[in-house]
């Protein structure tokens, strides 16, 4: 269980107070206005901002006192999930040893992952060289590897074109029912979580909250 | 000997260089060539006397074979006055036992610092345009400002400061700036004995003429005046004396001013506070010897103060020679070099 | 309620900068507590009252001004035009090129620029063949032409580098929008020039404000006079410490405050933009040489302004490499104090440049965290400009300064060497801060979240991620000061004695004992060596696609 306990935090002029829960294995896809505080609440989870107020639990223990890495926390972010200079399986490597020291098993997991994300032809080459549907792709991969139980996607697929997003939806789907992470998605489409089957979360006026059905 | 310590997580390389800086530093580190000789003298001096053409090298050649079991040991700083400040700074502390280098200008804001000694030396014999009175000094070598002009740009130059002032608009100079030159001050103080209260006058009338007034001589005589810039420099009338003897020329010559020529005499002395003052009294009574002063024509570019025979290179005996011989004592320049230096800025600027 | 943890920060991120900041601090807040402590009463009055003092003030400002606004503004369109024609011939060698004006020792630079621009020069000369009044060199007109020689090429070099950085579909959406060039220009180019100008400034003017010798010998007369010049003579030839520090501080003081303004300006995100797309990496190749297709008219104009840029840098330089080639060519050349002279340099070039990079990483690391980590985007900024100090310290009062201060403890002339390095290694500490500054800036922005995320910090983070990418801008830099250091006399002749020789010395020495041909030789030969350090140090270490 993802508890975000009166979790309250000030951005200039703009307050927002989250106090919600998020059932583990969950599909949540994240809607709201730009500037409305989307971004920033996964900001707050992953541990690259702090609130003023209030706690975040995971399976009952506070995030707060682990830095971004410790954290049970994957992050998908809308561009740079890889270093450019490094070949895909280095970024994807990176996800075992963030000094790319790896065994001879963590490289043969490297190999799977990419083979799972379909990328397996692709290890050698460098970012530049993919398309951005294969990019996002190999970020998939990085985060297929580590595991961790709540995966954060800030607009991933945002400047994918329609049929490519919607293979990566796709993907997103197969990867989340195999390792059933709590999935918070931001997107600005509000048809993905149709296609993911997701429920809806509405930031507005600074509050979380619960919706379903059709968008108005 | 410190060595910088560099922070963690630097790349290898780094810590190699601190490594090659900790072992390389001993071995470029002077050696103190003093560990065999049971004395050493310590002379202040300035850069060019102690460059490999410089008299530096030949004179403690020379003084080390004589006493035998000495060292000279040569610090060079960048200017004469650079030399005054330092023991001035320094004051009894100073590891100096000789000053060498300061001209006439300085000696007498020298004196009134209390650090030197009496040189115990005989003067008398020298061979000087003026007679020398000093105790506590020793001239080593002399010369005159004299204006050096390109023979291919100028046919008759000038004979005299009159005729500079009337001489066509192409006749133009190069000079240096009196704040931070000894020729540059050597000019001020020449135009001052030739033309006393009028000096402001004659600073104003030449402007027109100065193409530029440089940091010190070497940018006017390396940068400008070989670049043509314009066909005559503030110089030394000894200058020419080493184009003709070692350039083998005779293209650049010093023009001969009827008004006269103000003299140059460069000086050392002794401190008071030397541990070894009866050795450095031997140094300076040495300078004024055959063996060392056969090194000043061409190694200084001045004349010798004794007189050297057949040893003094033929060039410079087609010198010029000034008509009269000008020169302000050194308690006058000292009381009023200030005021002159405000005179000249007050011309130059109008 | 949770307890609020720091879990942002490496440990003991401020390790770095501190060292840094602590030896910039020694060597130059020191020496002036002690020139301070040996001066002893002021007199602020004495100079607050004499007019000359404030005309002096007056031109040094005004100069200063002049010459940086002609550097820059001049700068910008070569910057452009060389960022417009990728393939222009000869275009590494020129842009290398113009990273070495700045290192040239004066004096030799002064010989050049007399050599193409004064009254007997190239270039008067030309004009005077063609019926035109030539250009009068001294006075003002002297000043800005060196000023700008110096300036003028880095600050282009600076700002082609970020120009270089405008993504490739940036220059396609233009072209595909129909944007004329002035609308590029205002929507795309400009923006991102904006950037690194103020700091530019800063640096510039400093250097020009603290202008001595060339303000002296191209100014013409007296009329021509900077603080630093009434510094040397209040301290050298009127044994005046009090109002030389008085004057040091005057001068010091203004440059901190022009520093403060600087930081006041907003800073202009350097293309940390929050894109969608893959990572834009500094390929350098071919991927990156896509421009917009230029009317004739104006690929005509770009390479005329490269010539004439390339012109204005190379003609001085050429000059002296003429004049080098005289008689007296080989045995200079075959000298054994050559030599030794030339190997000295190049062993404490090495060793300053690579100190001056420890210095500068060291410090842009502890603030790169507060920055980017923290936010503290004012105090970072001003940490940087801390490593400019040294450039408002007149040498004449640093050597004096360091010597009052060490006398105590240790003899001052053995320590000449390592004084000599520490102070080369400072003397270039401004310009690689702002070579490097930029690219490890956006490095930071644009991956901070996923190096958190993923944990990558410390020697990690320095050998994957930081190594890789700034690379080259720490090679130009490593080259930037190693020949700054070779080509300098100003530290050297402080601290010198007969005993540690480097080539500008030598050169010094050599004219001043007549040896005028060996000296141009000599000036010929340093100005190569320069260019050699500067070309080997730079693929070294910046790899080989710098």
């Amino acid at each position: 269980m993802l508890e975000l306990d009166n979790v309250e935090v000030t951005l200039g002029t703009v307050h927002l107070r989250f106090d919600h829960e998020l059932e583990p294995a969950s599909l949540n896809v994240l809607l709201g206005r730009s500037g409305s505080g989307k971004s920033t609440l996964l900001n707050l989870i992953a541990g690259f901002a702090q609130p003023d107020h209030g706690d975040i639990r995971w399976a009952g223990k506070s995030l707060l006192p682990l830095s971004a890495d410790q954290r049970p926390v994957n992050s998908l972010f809308q561009s740079h999930n890889l270093f450019a200079h490094l070949t895909i399986t280095d970024n994807v490597g990176l996800a075992l040893h963030p000094g790319l020291r790896l065994t001879r098993t963590d490289k043969t997991e490297v190999a799977e992952a990419l083979a799972q994300v379909g990328l397996a032809a692709h290890g050698a080459r460098r970012p530049p060289e993919l398309s951005g549907g294969e990019q996002q792709r190999a970020a998939l991969a990085r985060c297929l590897l580590r595991r961790k139980p709540i995966l954060l996607m800030d607009e991933p697929f945002g400047a994918l074109d329609g049929a490519t997003r919607q293979d990566m939806l796709t993907l997103t789907r197969e990867v989340i029912d195999r390792y059933r992470p709590c999935t918070l998605l931001v997107t600005h489409e509000p048809d993905d979580g149709d296609a993911l089957g997701a429920d809806r979360l509405l930031v507005e006026d600074g509050r979380l909250q619960s919706i379903s059905g059709a968008p108005t | 000997m410190p060595v910088p310590t560099l922070p963690p997580s630097r790349p290898r390389g780094r810590a190699i260089a601190t490594t090659l800086l900790a072992f390389l530093l001993p071995a470029l580190a002077p050696f103190d060539e003093g560990i065999a000789a049971d004395r050493t003298l310590t002379v202040y001096t300035y850069e060019s006397f102690v460059s490999e053409w410089g008299p530096g090298p030949i004179i403690k050649e020379a003084f080390e074979a004589k006493c035998g079991d000495c060292t000279v040991d040569f610090v060079a700083l960048d200017s004469s006055a650079g030399i005054l400040n330092r023991v001035q700074l320094e004051g009894e502390n100073t590891r100096a036992d000789i000053v060498l280098g300061l001209d006439t200008n300085l000696m007498a804001i020298a004196e009134d610092s209390g650090l030197l000694a009496t040189a115990e030396v005989d003067t008398s014999g020298l061979q000087l345009p003026i007679e020398w009175t000093s105790e506590i000094f020793v001239p080593y070598d002399y010369g005159y400002f004299a204006f050096v002009y390109d023979t291919e740009a100028l046919s008759t130059p000038p004979s005299s400061f009159d005729a500079l002032l009337a001489a066509p608009d192409d006749v133009r100079i190069i000079i240096q700036d009196p704040r931070t030159s000894t020729p540059g001050l050597g000019l001020l103080l020449w135009i001052k004995a030739v033309y006393g209260d009028a000096a402001a006058e004659v600073w104003a009338r030449l402007q027109p003429r100065i193409v530029t007034v440089t940091k010190g001589w070497s940018e006017a005589y390396f940068s400008l005046f070989l670049n043509g810039e314009a066909p005559m420099v503030l110089s030394y009338s000894t200058s020419p004396g080493y184009h003709m003897a070692v350039d083998e020329t005779d293209r650049w010559q010093a023009a001969a001013f009827e008004e006269g020529h103000y003299l140059q005499v460069e000086v050392a002395a002794a401190l008071d506070s030397s541990d070894e003052l009866p050795l450095a009294r031997e140094f300076l009574a040495f300078l004024t010897t055959p063996p060392a002063q056969s090194s000043i024509p061409l190694g200084n570019v001045m004349y010798p103060v004794v007189d050297l025979g057949d040893d003094l290179p033929e060039a410079f005996g087609r010198l010029i020679e000034p008509a009269s011989v000008l020169q302000l004592s050194p308690e006058v320049v000292r009381d009023n070099r200030s005021d002159w230096i405000d005179e000249w800025l007050d011309a130059s600027t109008r | 309620m949770a307890g609020r943890v720091d879990t942002l920060s490496p440990s003991r991120w401020w390790l770095p900068g501190t060292l840094a900041l602590t030896v910039v601090a020694a060597l130059t807040v020191l020496p002036l507590v002690a020139m301070l402590m040996a001066a002893g009463e002021l007199e602020p009055a004495r100079l607050l009252g004499d007019p000359w003092i404030g005309r002096v003030i007056r031109f040094s400002l005004m100069q200063a001004t002049l010459s940086t606004l002609f550097s820059l503004v001049l700068a910008i369109p070569v910057a452009l035009a060389l960022a417009h024609e990728p393939r222009f011939p000869g275009r590494t060698a020129l842009v290398n090129l113009f990273s070495l004006s700045l290192v040239i020792p004066t004096l030799v630079a002064i010989y050049g620029i007399v050599a193409v621009y004064g009254r007997n020069g190239w270039f008067n000369s030309t004009l005077e063949a063609i019926g035109i009044e030539p250009l009068a060199l001294y006075g003002l007109n002297g000043i800005l032409i060196a000023h700008v020689f110096f300036n003028m090429p880095l600050a282009a070099r600076v700002l082609l580098q970020t120009l270089e950085n405008v993504p490739i579909d940036e220059w396609r959406l233009a072209t595909q929008l129909g944007m004329t060039s002035l609308s590029r220009f205002r929507l795309i180019e400009w923006p991102c020039l904006r950037a690194p100008l103020t700091g530019l400034a800063v640096l510039i003017f400093t250097l020009c404000f603290t202008s001595f010798a060339i303000v002296m010998t191209l100014g013409g007369g007296p009329r021509a006079t900077t603080i630093e010049v009434a510094i040397y003579q209040a301290l050298r030839f009127d044994f005046d410490l009090p109002m030389a520090v008085s004057l040091a501080l005057v001068q010091l003081a203004f440059c901190v405050l022009l520093m403060f303004v600087s930081t006041l300006a907003p800073e202009t995100r350097v293309l940390g933009f929050n894109a969608p797309g893959p990572a834009r990496r500094d390929t350098g190749g071919s991927a990156n040489d896509w421009r917009p297709r230029f009317s004739q008219s104006e690929r005509l104009t770009n390479c005329l302004i490269i010539t004439l840029a390339a012109a204005f840098v190379l003609l001085p330089l050429l000059a002296m490499l003429a004049a080098s080639l005289n008689g007296k060519l080989m045995s200079v050349l075959t000298d054994p104090g050559t030599l030794l002279a030339i190997r000295n340099t190049v062993l404490a070039a090495g060793i300053a440049s690579l100190l001056t990079l420890a210095l500068a990483v060291g410090l842009l690391l502890s603030v790169r965290h507060l920055r980017v980590r923290r936010g503290h985007d004012r105090i970072g900024r001003w940490l940087q400009l801390a490593g400019n100090v040294i450039l408002v310290l007149p040498p004449v009062v640093l050597g004096t300064g360091l010597f009052l201060l060490l006398r105590p403890w240790a003899d001052v002339f053995s320590l000449a060497l390592l004084l000599v390095i520490v102070i080369n290694a400072l003397m270039a500490l401004p310009f690689a801060l702002r070579i490097i500054e930029a690219p490890m800036m956006r490095a930071a922005r644009d991956h901070d979240r996923l190096l958190q995320s993923l944990g990558i910090q410390g020697w990690n983070r320095w050998r994957l991620i930081d190594w890789p990418l700034i690379r080259r801008p720490l090679g130009l830099a490593v080259a930037m000061a190693a020949s700054l250091s070779a080509g300098d006399l100003s530290a050297i002749a402080l601290f010198g004695s007969e005993r540690i020789r480097t080539l500008p010395l030598l050169l010094y020495e050599r004219m001043g004992s007549y040896r005028l041909e060996e000296a141009a030789v000599t000036a010929g030969l340093l100005l190569v060596l320069c260019l050699s350090l500067f070309a080997i140090l730079q693929r070294l270490v910046g790899g080989s696609r710098a």
